[in-house]
């Protein structure tokens, strides 16, 4: 076929992309749980990355913020390395990667955000204090800014690690799971402020296991099974193909009935 | 004698001895605090069990090149260099086979010891005559201690102290959450590697005085029983050198009253006095306070269960119960209640009712969260939505007698 609208090279593509993946490959031992997986993150929208349990979610994530050493594979973020644009990034990992009875507080958690500004010696400062104030406000959190981190419920933990992303002023928020196990309130609460995100120009990646949420939520989707299966907006990829495709029979026939009728 | 030990008027070696061992006690409580926080205490275990065959070695080849074979900072060179030896071994084990860090560091602690007792025992019938006193490192030991050996002692503690304030920001990240600091760009096997080598500069300085098979006392038990105190990883880091250091100073204060006691154990012993009065005192996270918390619970669970069954005209059979709402002055010994105890049923109970309506809709979710059975439905919603409420109940009603 041939192109009469002129598309972006490839290398223009990688460029653009607040994250570009390229040939992508990580394993646990033998078994890839990633294998070779391009993805190129679209600016100023959300993404769901989307996959049956063990189709290697978090792990691409991982992989691709250098949390977890891939086998090959390129990340770019903004076209340059990843090494040199770590302060455009902010990540929010599982609620459950960490030991909540550590003995620290709410504020402490999300200065832990600044941590590039603050450096090894630098004191906190008033506007520091904030900033952190503001954005425990943001997830609807401002009163549990002295609670210890343990006495809080699944979802107050998990607006605890996103209000410490957004102290941290990034253009990339890449979200692994923020959704799972919390409560209508929290739910709410973060869909908000991802929104706000966008409406700001920046940036969302989140892994997401709802599939009912997913047209409500987001405006592109990227299906994968250890390879990639789909990407692109919800309208083009996210289908009962597609999603049979990722799924195969994991999916029940009545759920994809019900997503295509929700797409319309 | 115990007064004059504490206040340094027992001379000049005795108080060497209690300085220095206080300034280990801060050291080594502030250092272990990181290692306690990141969840691997036990490889100090094996660092420090990795000492000897270094303290033996730097004592042949002191011997063999003609020197003084006891040459405490040669014999503290010998056992860093064998500490980090054995550091790397557990760090290798770890990431590059398929062994748990438990495995490797049992592994490596049990090997570099035994390699180290066979060495002592080759020194002992190597027969240069002044091999007494290697034995020593292994508990500890302060006698014949030296000005120069205390100077080491101030001298690392104060460096290894510094280098935790530098650190302290991006060790608490990455115990704390070792992803997420990954993602920040943080070099967290490096900063790993760093607070391991702190934790093997305290191990070395105190070989003298604590001995290598307890120092790992010195190193965890302060943090421990500074975690009782408080829910602030720096406040855990100053109270663990606080009671390090006070059990440094009191327990070098106590073997010098009684010399025939070895200083490193009583040291250790001091420290864990600390910690069982931590364990058992500390507001919080202290087994009374806890013990106190569950009561209280239980005789507001009691209380309520015996109001609304007081409410609802149901006979009361738990003895405890009855004892309580007895107590309160809510109900007679024969379980009738008394015309508080009425109105505070009738209040259960409407409260209980007016909770039902609350969870069952879906506007009042964040305040329905609250739902615990037992909390006053004042304390989540405001008189207007409370009366709001009771529109949908419909009037109180005369609660049975």
């Amino acid at each position: 076929m041939l192109d009469l609208v002129r598309t972006r090279s490839p290398e223009e593509e990688i460029v653009a992309s607040p994250m570009a993946i390229r040939g992508l490959t990580v394993s646990y031992g033998q078994k890839p749980a990633v294998f070779s997986v391009d993805m190129t993150v679209q600016p100023g929208a959300m993404t769901a990355i989307i996959g049956p349990n063990g189709a290697g979610k978090s792990t691409l994530l991982k992989a691709a913020l250098g949390v977890i050493k891939p086998l090959s594979g390129r990340v770019t973020v903004y076209g340059k390395p990843l090494a040199a644009q770590r302060a455009r990034i902010a990540y929010v990992p599982q609620r459950a990667s960490v030991d909540w009875d550590f003995p620290t507080r709410v504020r402490d958690v999300v200065i832990m955000g600044l941590y590039r500004e603050l450096g090894l010696l630098r004191r906190v400062k008033p506007r520091h204090v904030e900033r952190t104030m503001d954005c425990l406000a943001r997830v609807g959190m401002t009163d549990f800014a002295d609670r210890q981190i343990g006495q809080l419920s699944g979802g107050q933990q998990q607006r605890v690690f996103l209000a410490r992303a957004l102290a941290q002023e990034a253009d990339l928020y890449l979200l692994d799971e923020p959704f799972a196990g919390v409560d209508a309130a929290t739910e709410k609460a973060i869909i908000g402020v991802l929104k706000a995100l966008k409406d700001e120009g920046k940036t969302v990646v989140a892994v997401h296991h709802d599939l009912a949420t997913v047209v409500d939520y987001f405006d592109r989707v990227f299906l994968i099974n250890t390879r990639k299966v789909a990407e692109g907006s919800v309208g083009d990829a996210f289908t009962a193909e597609t999603l049979q495709a990722a799924y195969g029979g994991r999916l029940a026939t009545a759920q994809i009935d019900q997503i295509s009728r929700a797409l319309g | 004698m115990l007064w004059q030990a504490l206040t340094l008027q027992l001379g000049y070696n005795a108080t060497l001895v209690a300085l220095g061992a206080a300034l280990l006690g801060v050291s080594s409580g502030v250092t272990g605090t990181f290692l306690f926080l990141r969840k691997r205490a036990l490889v100090s275990d094996a660092i420090s069990h990795a000492t000897l065959p270094g303290v033996a070695l730097a004592f042949m080849v002191m011997v063999a090149l003609g020197g003084e074979g006891r040459n405490l900072p040669g014999l503290l060179v010998g056992s860093a260099l064998s500490a980090w030896a054995g550091l790397l071994c557990v760090t290798w084990l770890t990431r590059h086979t398929r062994l748990a860090e438990d495995a490797a560091i049992g592994a490596v602690l049990s090997v570099f010891f035994g390699l180290g007792v066979v060495l002592l025992t080759v020194i002992q019938t190597m027969g240069t005559g002044k091999q007494a006193g290697l034995e020593g490192f292994l508990l500890g030991s302060t006698a014949g201690m030296l000005q120069t050996d205390a100077l080491i002692i101030a001298v690392g503690g104060a460096l290894a102290l510094a280098c935790i304030v530098l650190l302290r920001r991006p060790m608490t990240l990455v115990a704390f959450d070792p992803e997420y600091a990954q993602s920040r760009g943080l070099p967290v096997a490096r900063i790993d590697l760093a607070m391991m080598g702190l934790v093997m500069a305290v191990t070395v300085i105190g070989l003298k005085i604590v001995g290598l098979i307890l120092i790992v006392a010195l190193l965890i038990i302060p943090a421990v029983t500074g975690r009782f105190w408080t829910d602030r990883s720096d406040r855990v880091a100053l109270l663990a050198g606080l009671f390090g250091g006070l059990a440094g100073y009191l327990g070098a204060a106590i073997s010098a009253v009684a010399p025939n006691l070895p200083t490193g154990p009583i040291i250790v012993l001091a420290s864990f006095a600390f910690f069982v009065v931590s364990f058992i005192l500390a507001p919080g996270r202290g087994v009374l306070a806890e013990l106190f918390r569950y009561l209280r619970f239980q005789r507001r669970v009691h209380i309520r269960q015996g109001l609304l069954a007081l409410a609802q005209g149901q006979p009361i059979y738990e003895p405890l119960t009855l004892r309580l709402l007895k107590h309160a002055g809510l109900a007679r010994a024969d379980g009738v209640a008394t015309g508080k105890g009425r109105a505070h049923a009738a209040k259960a109970l409407r409260d209980e009712k007016r909770w039902e309506v609350l969870r069952a809709d879906h506007a009042h979710e964040a305040a329905a969260s609250h739902y615990d059975g037992l909390r006053d439905i004042e304390t989540v919603l405001t008189p207007d939505q409370i009366a709001e409420i009771d529109r949908r109940i419909g009037p109180p009603r005369q609660v049975v007698q």
